[in-house]
């Protein structure tokens, strides 16, 4: 089975109070920020290598983002991965959801056979959900977001199990298909020292955009539907009363504002 | 191709009644129309919602597409975007809303690759401003930094695609006399539409209320992990008659179950109080709880971003001011029998 898993790399949601948006380019603005593989895509690549070891196959991961997050790469070397794709081109860079499905769509096409794509059901830093069911329309093939089980059927069909609100549905999948997971589907493998040491071995395949034959009319910034506009301030008015003597009288306070406020 | 001058909302029904969160983006979809001059059109998918389309009409929908089909009766993620896609092919509205929910957040996507138009997930506001003399929807999200927002706009696709939590918009007040034109709509599907085929749906019954229906929230931050675990914070929510909730990272180090995460991402409640304990204020989680009524926050930092959105905010460690608020609330309640 051939199993291809997205995964980003993405600031460390530890730092997040330190990041802010440039007033101008109104991109992240993130130097100094640590960087970290999108927790939940290492929950995606841990159900992909269980089914490697349940059925044999091959586990390839691949990434859309600056060269550094070659380290996202290597760190899924280190889980076990099997083989690694590093989209990174200038060109790529600014790109929405659907133009992120895109360009991970045609780098599928071109490199990676599969039977089953694997991804986060979302990220940290932008989260918007979208990219597991623009991946799945743009190779025409059925998705499913938020999974917690994937259990094999017969021949090319999955039973799987996604989370709602209030319950579950069960939803049988056809053989080529990509799965967006959420984090209580299992838990991820940390990497012994031994793991560590392969990751030299395996090589990490870098393509740009003309490397995937595309146009610079198709990716990224230029590319995307979507545009940011005006970065603003604004908040809904408040009391903003602060109370900072001790714990005991500014309780008290509290307490005794919010029954005149009528809040209790 | 030129799109017709339409604002259209994805109605979302169950038993016979469309949701909550559909009647609310119904009431944004006529303000914005008022602004572009454009009617609110709905699409409603499924199986037998005869009742539905009436009920859109009193929260404003002048025309409702209804594509009734029995093999749609549970939500099939192909089959919607296929029937969805092929309706906005065909008419071209200007403004497209869904409400992101189960349903919501795994259709739009794939309805916008499919037109190939922009989406903007989870707003916190929609708006119109004109460039160029045309109109351009604005949607508002969370940017970094606390108080601080970006619009995203879509200038050269239609329609103009964005989803948004229930609980963002107030419920409009519905007017019985309205009528709306009902346009049957053929579903046209096979085999192909039915890869992924969804073959149950089980709901679990609900141990507390809903936290968008809860009349108090207490919800933690990360400095509540000084705390070492949450009975301190359930006994407050308790004495307030509340429910618990907490910020991403608590929910995400399994403090906190994930349906209780309030913020862009999570629940957007409108409670009448709100208490936030160690969370620092992040846009992405004040913008969860901006139509609570009293809102009071505790953090150690008097420079927290919270403050700012805080009706009353007590500058202490949560490990000194919680038992006192909690005692104080107590007794403040039980001096009022
Ligand atoms: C403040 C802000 C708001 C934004 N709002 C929107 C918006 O409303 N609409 C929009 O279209 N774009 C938006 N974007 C852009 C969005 O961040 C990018 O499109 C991003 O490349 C992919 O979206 P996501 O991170 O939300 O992915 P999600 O859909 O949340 O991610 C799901 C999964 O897709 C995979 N994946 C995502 N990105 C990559 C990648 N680069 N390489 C490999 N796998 C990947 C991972 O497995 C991930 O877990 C916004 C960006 C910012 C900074
Ligand atoms: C696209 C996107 C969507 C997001 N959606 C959400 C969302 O829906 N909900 C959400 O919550 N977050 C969301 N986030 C994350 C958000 O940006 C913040 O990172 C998060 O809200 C911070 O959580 P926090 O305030 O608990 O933690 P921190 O920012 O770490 O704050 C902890 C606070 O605790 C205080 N503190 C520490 N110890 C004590 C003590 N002993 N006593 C008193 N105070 C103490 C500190 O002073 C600090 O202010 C989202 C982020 C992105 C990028």
């Amino acid at each position: 089975m051939d199993i291809v898993v997205c995964i980003k790399q993405v600031p460390d949601p530890e730092h997040f109070s330190k990041i802010v948006l440039d007033a101008k380019t109104k991109l992240v603005r993130r130097e100094g920020i640590p960087v970290v593989v999108n927790q939940v895509d290492k929950h995606a690549l841990e159900a992909a290598l269980q089914i490697r070891e349940k059925f044999s196959g091959r586990v390839t991961v691949i990434s859309m983002g600056p060269p550094q997050a070659r380290e996202a790469i290597e760190e899924a070397f280190a889980m076990g991965a099997d083989g690694g794709v590093l989209l990174s081109d200038r060109a790529f860079a600014g790109a929405d959801s659907l133009t992120t499905a895109y360009t991970l769509a045609q780098a599928i096409k071109k490199f990676s056979p599969f039977d089953l794509i694997l991804l986060g059901n979302e990220t940290a830093d932008s989260g918007t959900r979208q990219v597991a069911p623009q991946l799945a329309e743009f190779l025409d093939v059925p998705h499913v977001t938020n999974v917690r089980t994937i259990g094999f059927n017969s021949g090319d069909t999955l039973i799987v199990e996604r989370s709602m609100e209030n319950g579950h549905m069960k939803i049988e999948v056809r053989l080529p298909a990509v799965l967006a997971v959420n984090r209580t589907i299992n838990e991820p493998r940390i990497p012994s020292v031994i793991d560590i040491m392969q990751v030299a071995t395996k090589e990490i395949k870098v393509c740009g955009l003309a490397d995937l034959g595309l146009s610079s009319e198709d990716v990224g910034l230029v590319g995307s539907p979507t545009q940011m506009a005006n970065l603003f301030e604004s908040r809904r008015e408040r009391r903003r009363e602060i109370l900072d003597g001790a714990a005991v009288t500014a309780a008290r306070q509290a307490v005794e504002r919010l029954r005149e406020l009528n809040a209790l | 191709m030129t799109g017709k001058n339409e604002t259209w909302v994805y109605a979302e029904q169950k038993a016979g009644h469309a949701s909550k969160a559909t009647l609310q983006l119904l009431g944004k979809a006529v303000e914005l129309g008022k602004e572009t001059g454009s009617p609110t059109v709905c699409v409603l998918v499924g199986s037998g919602a005869q009742g539905v389309p009436r009920e859109l009409a009193a929260y404003g929908a002048s025309k409702v597409y209804v594509v009734d089909d029995p093999r749609l009766e549970l939500y099939q993620s192909e089959a919607y975007a296929s029937v969805v896609a092929g309706l906005v092919k065909e008419h071209c509205p200007e403004i497209f809303l869904f409400a992101a929910t189960d349903v919501g957040e795994d259709l739009a996507p794939r309805v916008a690759a499919k037109v190939g138009t922009g989406l903007t997930a989870h707003c916190i506001d929609l708006r119109i401003e004109k460039r160029d003399g045309v109109p351009l929807l604005h949607q508002t999200v969370p940017a970094w930094g606390g108080g601080m927002r970006i619009d995203i706009v879509c200038p050269k696709h239609r329609p103009q695609m964005a989803t948004v939590k229930p609980g963002v918009f107030d419920l409009p007040v519905p007017k019985s006399d309205s009528n709306a034109e009902v346009v049957d709509v053929p579903a046209q599907l096979n085999e192909k539409h039915f890869r992924a085929r969804t073959i149950e749906v089980k709901e679990e019954a609900q141990r507390e209320t809903p936290l968008t229906e809860a009349d108090a929230v207490v919800a933690v931050g990360w400095g509540a992990y000084s705390l070492g675990g949450i009975q301190c914070p359930q006994e407050l929510a308790e004495a307030v008659c509340g429910t618990l909730a907490g910020t991403r990272p608590m929910v995400d180090s399994g403090w906190i179950p994930p349906d209780r995460m309030v913020g862009q991402s999570g629940k957007v409640v409108s409670s009448r109080l709100f208490i936030s304990l160690g969370a620092s204020g992040a846009m992405h989680f004040t913008s969860g709880f901006e139509r609570a009524k009293f809102v009071v926050a505790v953090d150690q930092n008097p420079k927290a971003p919270i403050f700012q959105v805080a009706d009353i905010g007590i500058v202490g460690d949560l490990r000194e001011v919680l038992p006192c608020l909690t005692e104080e609330i107590k007794k403040q309640k039980s001096s009022k029998g």
